[in-house]
């Protein structure tokens, strides 16, 4: 078994020095990574996969890490303790890695010909001419459409999936025997992540190389790894082959995390219920200007003649791609973008009002936002955060009133009233957006706008919110519409589903039908690269 | 992190500065001495802190007292500092107590045998300027002078500055771009020429010298606001308050003006400084405060009239040197407390 492996870790620990105080990030682990397999290192944030993959190439800050056991095995050389010299040799040509953000690992002053054949001329000894023709002979390999046109421009030109396969195609170059794949294609939508995901696989019989694929994503584990390990705060508490641990999961925290998938929570909704909002031909359209007289030379039309209503109780899931215009339209139907097209909130107009009269029926629809980081005032208490719209909406209320009101919205989002002097930044990912929730069901809206609320948030913490979310559906009878471009999340949470490509609406319809049956292509696409 | 909890933003930032020994040292020395020199006319006055006179108690800087009170010959007030009078407030059971440098900045002494300037001296501790006047007293009440109108300088320019900054960075788009060119238009304009222009035609005073100078000063700041905002409004946190239904000023001041604050707060001890140096430089090319007022940038223009009298240049150099020094040490301890990525 031994000389099958291309690369073993024994007994690795990786500690961080920080101000104070060292963290342990690794603890003592142990894996094999056989050659020409795809082993996968699957954990929650914070626990130390990505630790694990930097330090085989030993890319961190050398001031600030150190490694009190362990030995990382590769040829017969323990990485930790090579030179740094004799570890450039191997970076890049033996191992090779890609990032989970392909806007930021390209260098956007460069154009990509020039990042590509780099590291051809620095380990393959190439020549320009040769580098460029190797580079362009990749490029169509990886899938890149006209491949000698393509390479000569800059990465903003690109998109996300052509620059993924770039960084692929760098870290091919020189034939690596092992990639690593940080988070390979969480930055990218459905269907490109699949396609990545296939070329990978393609490449690596090709190629015969080893992959080594952090992720947090088990859909994607089950159907492209060989073998598993799961981290959990810095140790390996389970490693096997992927239908061993998929099928028999045996410790604990790993069963945990395959329960985590979302499930269905949906309330019944009360028949004849009343129509809360709706919108007849919605469309967002930002005008393309040129020259100094602004003329108008073409449109974006970002949603484009969008109908949608939701009755009370009900959440609408709202499914699409990035770009597709999901977010602006929801935007739109709560004033905070401009449009044009009828709304009508509870049988009133709200696309006439001007914003002052808006502004005291706000408190009617609510939205929660994708990043719990940025949602939060990081200057203020979580008291004043979340007692905010009581000032605005019920001004009547004695402080004493707000404070016994704060206290008992934080039980029910299941936070206790010891953290109201407390300020944002002490909170982890979940914790804010229970907090992002609790700010808005304080003002007892009827419609709360969900954009990608679970997206920034651990499997296991995101199934917490999405029964948080139904309980307080049930309980106050709030609609939501759920915005979010992750399937399985919309299908444990939706009544209905809106899927959208480009602004226009493609498909409609209850959920576990549009999910069984779908009509249009392109729902089908989605259905299938997600993989549901 | 767990030792951290329940401690504000801001009290961090405080626990950071108070790391930085020397910023916070020189906070402290500088809040002490400027706090004595407000009290400028307790320490350094030709009029004494209390007379004893025929069992009466007089407080002469607070009062004014006819010297024939004191059994001398004229209506005018009280000379302390003519041999008749201290004479007669010192005979007998009379007593007077002095401040500890028994001058005013426009007190002429006249103990000193030498011709003006004239050297230190166990009257005058530093010397004399060219008219005869202590220079300690005038650089006590010069310093003061130089710092309160450093300090009004300061807060007028920066709340216009931030006022703009706010208004161009949360309206954006039109109201910015017209605001981005007057402001490149008005920070065209010559502002020494302006001054020497100004200066000639009204009478020179401190309040117009403020008035001219915070006409110019805000732009700088209004600029690092702007981008703070700019950068700010897209922000979730500021959607989230929108979507609460709060009006602009609310969000701008509750939401964004607290997390713009950084560049505010760490240019402030920079632009103190700045104030005192154009203060002194106006003063010592003449076109600062009026003649009698006292300033340290009229000291180092007789300084160099009298390039033999050290005592004047390097004294108001020296006091100069020091308040300017600690207010960029505190600089420095407050952009590192600023500095969320320390610990």
């Amino acid at each position: 078994m031994s000389n099958d492996n291309l690369i073993s870790i024994n007994d690795l620990s990786v500690d961080f020095k920080a101000a104070n105080e060292i963290v342990h990030a690794v603890k003592n682990i142990s894996f094999d990574i056989p050659a020409g397999k795809n082993v996968a290192l699957v954990g929650e944030s914070g626990s130390g996969k990505s630790v694990t993959a930097l330090s085989i190439l030993n890319l961190h800050d050398a001031s600030h890490v150190n490694y009190p056991n362990g030995e990382i095995i590769y040829q017969n050389k323990n990485l930790l303790t090579q030179t740094e010299r004799d570890l450039r040799n191997i970076r890049g040509s033996d191992i090779a890695m890609i990032f989970q953000e392909p806007m930021t690992s390209l260098n956007p002053v460069y154009p990509v010909s020039k990042q590509m054949i780099e590291p051809l001329m620095q380990h393959q000894n190439y020549n320009r001419e040769e580098a460029l023709k190797r580079s362009i002979e990749l490029f169509d390999r990886v899938g890149i459409p006209d491949p000698s046109r393509l390479i000569n421009s800059f990465p903003h030109m690109m998109s996300g999936g052509q620059r993924q396969r770039v960084m692929i195609a760098m870290a091919l170059a020189c034939k690596p025997k092992l990639l690593i794949a940080d988070e390979p294609t969480t930055a990218l939508d459905v269907t490109i992540q699949k396609q990545i995901l296939e070329l990978l696989k393609e490449l690596q019989s090709e190629f015969n190389m080893s992959v080594l694929m952090i992720t947090h994503d088990l859909n994607l584990v089950k159907h492209y790894s060989d073998y598993v390990c799961v981290m959990n705060q810095g140790q390996i508490v389970e490693q096997n082959s992927v239908n061993a641990v998929f099928e028999s999961p045996k410790h604990e925290y790993t069963q945990h995390l395959l329960a985590s998938q979302p499930e269905r929570h949906i309330n019944s909704l009360v028949s004849n219920s009343e129509l809360l909002i709706q919108g007849k031909d919605i469309r967002v359209y930002f005008p393309v200007t040129k020259g100094f007289f602004k003329r108008k030379i073409d449109e974006i039309r970002a949603v484009d003649q969008v109908d949608i209503h939701l009755v009370k109780g009900e959440t609408l899931g709202v499914v699409g791609e990035s770009g597709s215009g999901k977010t602006t339209l929801g935007m739109a139907l709560l004033k905070l973008q401009n449009s044009t097209g009828e709304i009508n909130f509870k049988k009133q107009r709200l696309d006439t009002l001007k914003e002052a009269d808006v502004r005291p029926l706000r408190k009617y629809f609510q939205v929660v936002f994708q990043d719990p980081f940025s949602s939060l005032s990081p200057r203020m208490t979580i008291e004043q955060i979340i007692g905010e719209g009581l000032q605005i909406h019920f001004p009547e209320l004695t402080p004493d009133q707000r404070m016994k009101k704060i206290s008992q919205v934080l039980r029910e989002v299941g936070l206790d009233d010891s953290i109201l002097w407390r300020y944002p930044h002490e909170f982890s990912g979940g914790q804010r957006q229970r907090i992002a929730i609790a700010r808005v069901v304080i003002l007892e809206p009827e419609l709360i706008l969900l954009d990608e609320p679970t997206s920034a948030l651990d499997v296991s913490v995101q199934k917490q919110v999405l029964e948080l979310l139904a309980q307080l559906q049930q309980k106050h009878k709030i609609s939501y519409i759920f915005i979010s471009h992750d399937l399985n999340v919309i299908r444990s949470i939706s009544h209905r589903v809106l899927v959208m490509k480009q602004g226009k609406v493609v498909e409609q319809g209850e959920t576990e039908l549009l999910f069984n049956t779908p009509e249009q292509n392109y729902t089908k696409e989605l259905l299938n690269a997600a993989m549901v | 992190m767990k030792s951290n909890n329940h401690i504000s933003p801001s009290q961090r930032s405080w626990l950071r500065f108070k790391a930085n020994r020397r910023g916070y040292y020189s906070l402290w020395v500088f809040l002490f001495v400027f706090v004595l020199s407000l009290f400028a006319e307790v320490i350094s006055n030709d009029k004494p802190l209390i007379v004893h006179y025929q069992n009466e108690y007089y407080f002469p800087i607070f009062k004014f007292y006819k010297e024939t009170e004191f059994g001398g010959d004229f209506e005018t007030e009280a000379d302390y500092k003519d041999s008749y009078v201290r004479k007669i407030l010192t005979d007998n059971d009379n007593w007077m107590l002095e401040p500890l440098n028994a001058f005013n900045h426009t007190t002429i002494s006249y103990d000193s045998d030498l011709p003006n300037p004239a050297p230190p001296s166990e009257f005058n501790v530093l010397g004399t300027d060219d008219r005869g006047r202590d220079v300690l007293a005038r650089l006590i009440y010069g310093f003061r002078l130089s710092i309160l109108f450093a300090i009004a300088l300061t807060i007028i320019g920066t709340a216009v500055g931030i006022l703009a900054g706010m208004v161009q960075g949360y309206f954006g788009g039109r109201v910015d771009l017209f605001f981005q060119r007057f402001i490149e238009v008005w920070g065209s304009m010559p502002e020494l020429y302006l001054l020497i222009i100004f200066a000639s035609i009204f009478q020179p005073s401190v309040w117009l010298l403020v008035i001219l100078l915070s006409m110019f000063g805000w732009m700088g700041l209004s600029d690092y606001v702007r981008a703070e905002f700019l950068k700010g409004r897209n922000l979730d946190y500021v959607k989230s308050a929108r979507a609460l239904g709060l009006t602009d000023r609310a969000i701008m001041l509750r939401h964004l003006l607290p997390n713009s604050l950084t560049p505010v707060i760490t240019f402030m001890p920079f632009r103190i400084s700045g104030a005192i140096l154009a203060l002194t430089s106006l003063d010592y090319l003449g076109l600062g405060v009026p003649a009698d007022t006292p300033s340290l940038g009229e000291l180092l223009s007789q300084g160099k009239e009298n390039i033999s009298a050290w005592w004047l240049s390097l004294s108001t150099f020296g006091v100069l040197v020091g308040a300017l020094m600690m207010l960029i040490f505190i600089g420095e301890a407050v952009r590192e407390a600023l500095d969320t990525r320390r610990v």
